[in-house]
């Protein structure tokens, strides 16, 4: 946690604005070179993936895909077939309605939880505000394993206090619910770090003038923070939203396995694991899991990068 | 913020004073109205949500339903409890409302986490089933079984090589790059895009990259050996290569995690201001000693930031050596796999909270560091 991150999250990825200053700034043959391997090699294994999921199960069987550079136009070599397959047979697409399900309100519900909560922490006047705070501060980096095991009994059997019900037993395991309500759980404690770090550093004169024209707080929260936040909100969006939808540990103890339930992170899980050498069906289903991230990643960087350098205190 | 002059929802303020029984019959009036709205929103929740479990239903319908519940559930919820508020007297209004709106996240963040800590210690000193008390047995097998105790060095290995590779090859390349006179940009997000992927997705890519196929069993279309029948040697079961193996999964973490270093620290180096770096420059400097003299002692405390942050994400690694499989015979176990291996695999809820414990304790200097942080901050502010 440190202002470099959080506070002031990095947008460097599209910001190339360093003037350039010194002679040796134009770039020497040797930085070019050094620059130009360290990005082929980071390209190969996504590359990869992406020409075998073109290829035909045949021609993925016999040969590298790196032979597809000796005949790149040749028809036969190329297929969409895999990806059929795979939506169809391999449950793909049954599994990415799944994750749209779990991600989005899993992105939503501790959004609108954490502004609400960051809205008091920095604006209104209670009596343990600062103590609690600390608390979030320091549940950042509890390590989610943590929390497995009590919260996946309190979804099986409830939980009691003494005689008392502390958490009714819901019968929450395999449901959406119990999935967002984990998920919105081990976003919160960022969440509400963030956007106080945001909310509590617009200016108070707003604030105080929307008061004197009698405006209560839930009317200032929604008319004037909210929109003002729109920045902080969408930089954690994408942050939760990659997190939720690349998550395979809370899904897989809170939801299951089973073809119904599974998200996209855990039919690829069981893909590796029961046909662990069908190469057509693994490479097209892990671009299928990673075409929505890719999406929010070239068309959203400003805010991807913020959101996830935002991200660096998560635990 | 006074209350009394502000206008009470229902309108009340202009009737004469009531009598005392009247403002006690109202505000009775007042509670029931507020407590029938929850009532109401919960059994239209309870509804929406066994239809949910139905599994004979229309999945696209489920899934719409799933979300547009979801999102308006939570927003209904504040909306719902700000109109409990109105109906209540008027002197109440903003005593309440503070805790309305840290309401929700407290109630959450106390049954999700701060309950399952307390619980998780309890079950680690309980047997299989977290019914018996056992005493310390479950961390005495944590530190006696051989698998665990490989699983604790392989962790070791992680959180020492991760970010030791991601935060040196980051900082190189966000170094480099920046003396680009074009395309910077490009080169960073082509290092920063494996980020957006999955640790399952990661991992079949680097799968097709190590796949290795016996004599008889296909021809070998892994990368690595490829270049190794190119190179004329025979292909290598490169994950069956104890201890390397472990480093071949690491490799994968820090393909992942340097574009996240490179990003952070490239801010942090293009906010060194150039006069600094040019009177370095024209007092003889040169290249190397700039960067080691100037640029990495000034970003050393985001150097500090992005490993602790690796070192953490390292520490918790599950997803990759999950998916790559077979981590037992294989030899690749690490800590958080163990933690599921034995509460999930081997439903053993003693030996898996007791593990968890282990992970806990780990990162508890960490928290205590930020909180620490976080005071000092505020008492500048």
């Amino acid at each position: 946690m440190s202002d470099a991150v959080a506070a002031q999250p990095a947008e460097a990825v599209a910001d190339s604005t360093h003037a350039s200053v010194s002679e040796s700034k134009g770039g020497s043959w040797f930085v070019r070179i050094a620059v130009f391997v360290v990005v082929i090699l980071w390209i190969i294994p996504t590359l990869g993936v992406l020409i075998t999921s073109f290829r035909p199960e045949s021609l993925i069987d016999t040969s590298g895909w790196w032979t597809v550079f000796a005949h790149p136009f040749r028809p036969a070599g190329w297929t969409f077939e895999n990806y059929r397959l795979a939506l169809d047979q391999g449950g793909l697409a049954d599994a990415f309605l799944n994750s749209l399900a779990v991600s989005i309100p899993a992105t939503v519900i501790p959004i609108a939880i954490a502004a609400f909560a960051a809205y008091a922490f920095s604006w209104m006047d209670f009596r343990g505000r600062y103590v609690m705070f600390v608390a979030v501060v320091g549940l950042l980096v509890v390590p989610l394993q943590m929390a497995l095991i009590p919260i996946l009994r309190l979804y099986n059997n409830g939980g009691t206090l003494g005689n008392y019900y502390i958490f009714p037993d819901l019968d929450l395991v395999g449901t959406f619910l119990g999935v967002w309500l984990a998920h919105t759980a081990f976003g919160l404690p960022l969440a509400i770090y963030l956007l106080r770090n945001y909310i509590g550093s617009l200016p108070s004169s707003i604030i105080e003038s929307a008061k004197i024209d009698g405006a209560d707080h839930f009317t200032i929260f929604w008319r004037l923070i909210i929109p003002l936040s729109v920045p902080a909100l969408a930089a954690f969006a994408i942050f939760q939203f990659l997190w939720v939808w690349n998550d395979l540990l809370v899904a897989y103890v809170f939801l299951g396995g089973t073809t119904q339930n599974r998200v996209l992170t855990i039919a690829l899980q069981q893909l590796v694991g029961a046909r662990g050498e069908n190469w057509h069906l693994l490479t097209a289903a892990a671009f299928i899991s990673m075409s929505l991230p890719l999406v929010v990643f070239f068309s959203l960087q400003k805010y991807f990068v913020r959101g996830l350098t935002a991200g660096a205190v998560k635990g | 913020m006074s209350t009394d002059d502000a206008p009470g929802a229902a309108g009340a303020i202009e009737e004469p004073p009531p009598t005392a029984p009247q403002t006690v019959l109202m505000s009775v009036l007042r509670v029931l109205g507020a407590l029938a709205i929850p009532v109401v929103g919960f059994g239209v929740l309870a509804l929406t949500f066994n239809y949910l479990k139905n599994a004979d239903a229309n999945r696209f319908l489920v899934v719409g339903v799933a979300i547009v519940v979801g999102v308006g559930g939570v927003f209904f919820l504040y909306w719902g409890m700000n109109r409990v508020v109105e109906f209540l007297p008027d002197r109440y209004h903003e005593g309440v409302r503070p805790f309305i709106f840290v309401g929700p996240a407290l109630v959450i963040l106390a049954v999700f986490l701060i309950y399952p800590v307390i619980n998780t210690i309890l079950v680690s000193l309980k047997d299989s089933l977290g019914e018996k008390f056992v005493g310390l047995d479950n961390y005495k097998f944590v530190f006696s079984d051989e698998s665990m105790l490989r699983s604790i060095r392989n962790t070791f290995g992680w959180i020492v090589i991760v970010p030791a590779l991601g935060v040196s090859i980051g900082l190189a390349f966000a170094t480099l790059a920046d003396r680009l006179r074009r395309g910077e940009a490009f080169a960073k997000s082509m290092i920063f895009l494996p980020m957006a992927i999955s640790f399952a997705g990661a991992s079949i890519v680097w799968k097709l990259i190590y796949s290795f196929r016996p004599q008889g069993f296909g021809s070998n279309i892994g990368l690595l050996n490829g270049i190794m029948i190119g190179l004329g040697q025979n292909p290598v079961s490169w994950l069956d290569q104890q201890p390397w193996n472990n480093l071949l999964l690491m490799v994968i973490m820090v393909w992942m995690q340097t574009g996240f270093a490179m990003v952070v620290l490239s801010a942090a180096i293009k906010s060194i201001p150039d006069e600094i770096l040019e009177a370095a420059r024209i007092d003889g400097a040169n290249e190397l000693q700039v960067f080691r003299r100037i640029i990495v002692p000034t970003i050393l405390p985001t150097i500090a930031v992005v490993t602790t942050y690796m070192v953490i994400n390292a520490m918790k690694v599950f997803d990759i050596v999950f998916v790559m499989g077979s981590p037992e015979t294989r030899g690749t176990e690490v800590i958080a796999e163990r933690m599921i291996h034995w509460f999930f695999i081997a439903n053993n809820d003693g030996r898996g909270a007791a593990i968890a414990v282990v992970l806990f304790v780990a990162v508890i200097p960490v928290m205590l560091f930020n909180i620490r942080r976080f005071r000092e901050e505020e008492a500048i502010r």
